[in-house]
């Protein structure tokens, strides 16, 4: 049975598409066989994040369309073998999503063995996000610690409880993952920063992740390397650990607390 | 006056932010699953109250609930202190 899990946030710029990648990646390393979609129809991001934009020929809407063949369309990643990329087309026509289409492109999935189908959900709260949560059997809520993210993904979870096929069915509900991403010890020590059970408190979500603020997020879209595969990074196993989570296991957070430099290191910058 | 201030130093930034998005968090979820009317129902609400009393913002209530095949419109709003 195929799992399908939708990466959203309603705010923009929060890290949705960095998480949706290395999440896919960290599933696929742990041995699973995952897709992960782009639902941002109009504009393409996550082949660049996953580096396979040179490789795109067909793309999510032509998939939809009949243009092409699911299997032509699916971009086999060159460092993970079971892992997809299903790229987001970059027409105009925001029409060219329709319900039954991503239905039938998920149930194909689900059809030829994938265990996971992630879904890169679009900012906002329009057709491409409605119908990147629409079918999810779960939800990974990407929240910086941040006053306008907080109330938007509280936003999103309102939707979440309202408009998936899962709500619609009364089977259970989508469930529901905070993840943190920019999140600074250092800053939430001196007061300036929500805290983890700050912002779980508010929202009142199960954390699956906290990634700290690192300029490593950077680098690794510089490169189209996703930061899970950058195993010197905090951020990696920041990213490793929600892996594991997502699969049950038991982890606890890491890299929640200020790391307090010694006299020697501060004196010698170690 | 330097060393009042930092007496009166005001709270940190992150509680403030907290405190904000607990209110507006708590009233967003109190209108959802309501009807769509529910802003402008308490917007008019609020003028007409207006016309006789002179109450804050804040102080209009509107809680939406469904229980058991019924829907129930709760109203309250707090008057000044005299």
């Amino acid at each position: 049975m195929a799992e399908i899990i939708v990466v959203t946030s309603g705010k923009g710029g929060v890290g949705k598409t960095t998480t949706s990648a290395s999440i896919a990646c960290g599933l696929a390393r742990r041995g699973k066989r995952v897709a992960v979609i782009d639902f941002d129809i109009g504009l393409r991001n996550l082949d660049l994040i996953m580096g396979c934009e040179r490789r795109v020929v067909y793309d999510f809407v032509n998939v939809i369309q009949g243009e092409c063949t699911l299997k032509q369309a699916l971009i086999r990643d060159k460092r993970l073998e079971s892992l997809y990329v299903l790229a987001a087309s970059q027409t105009r026509d925001k029409e060219a999503l329709t319900p039954e289409g991503v239905r039938r492109v998920l149930d194909e999935l689900a059809a030829d063995g994938f265990d996971f189908i992630l879904c890169d959900s679009p900012a906002g709260i329009e057709k491409g996000a409605h119908l990147a949560m629409y079918f999810a059997d779960r939800a990974i809520v990407v929240v910086n610690p941040e006053v306008s993210s907080v109330r938007d993904s509280d936003r999103i979870l309102g939707l979440l409880a309202s408009k998936t096929r899962r709500a619609e069915n009364g089977n259970g509900g989508v469930r529901e993952h905070l993840l943190l991403t920019r999140y600074s010890p250092r800053r939430v020590a001196t007061g300036e920063m929500m805290s983890v059970a700050d912002v779980k408190e508010i929202l009142g979500l199960d954390v699956v992740g906290v990634i700290p603020e690192s300029t490593d997020v950077l680098t690794a879209s510089n490169a189209g390397t996703p930061v899970i595969l950058n195993d010197e990074s905090i951020v990696s196993h920041a990213y490793q650990d929600a892996v594991a989570r997502l699969l049950g296991d038991t982890v606890p957070l890491r890299f929640i607390e200020e790391v307090r430099k010694g006299f020697f290191s501060r004196l010698f910058g170690g | 006056m330097r060393l009042l201030d930092f007496f009166r130093r005001p709270p940190p930034s992150a509680q403030v932010a907290k405190e904000r998005l607990r209110i507006i968090v708590a009233q967003e979820r109190s209108a959802r699953g309501g009807p769509d009317y529910l802003p402008l129902l308490r917007r008019e609400l609020l003028e007409v109250i207006r016309k006789y009393v002179n109450v804050d913002p804040e102080a209009v209530h509107i809680h939406f609930d469904h229980a058991e095949g019924h829907e129930m419109l709760e109203l309250s709003v707090a008057l000044p202190d005299k």
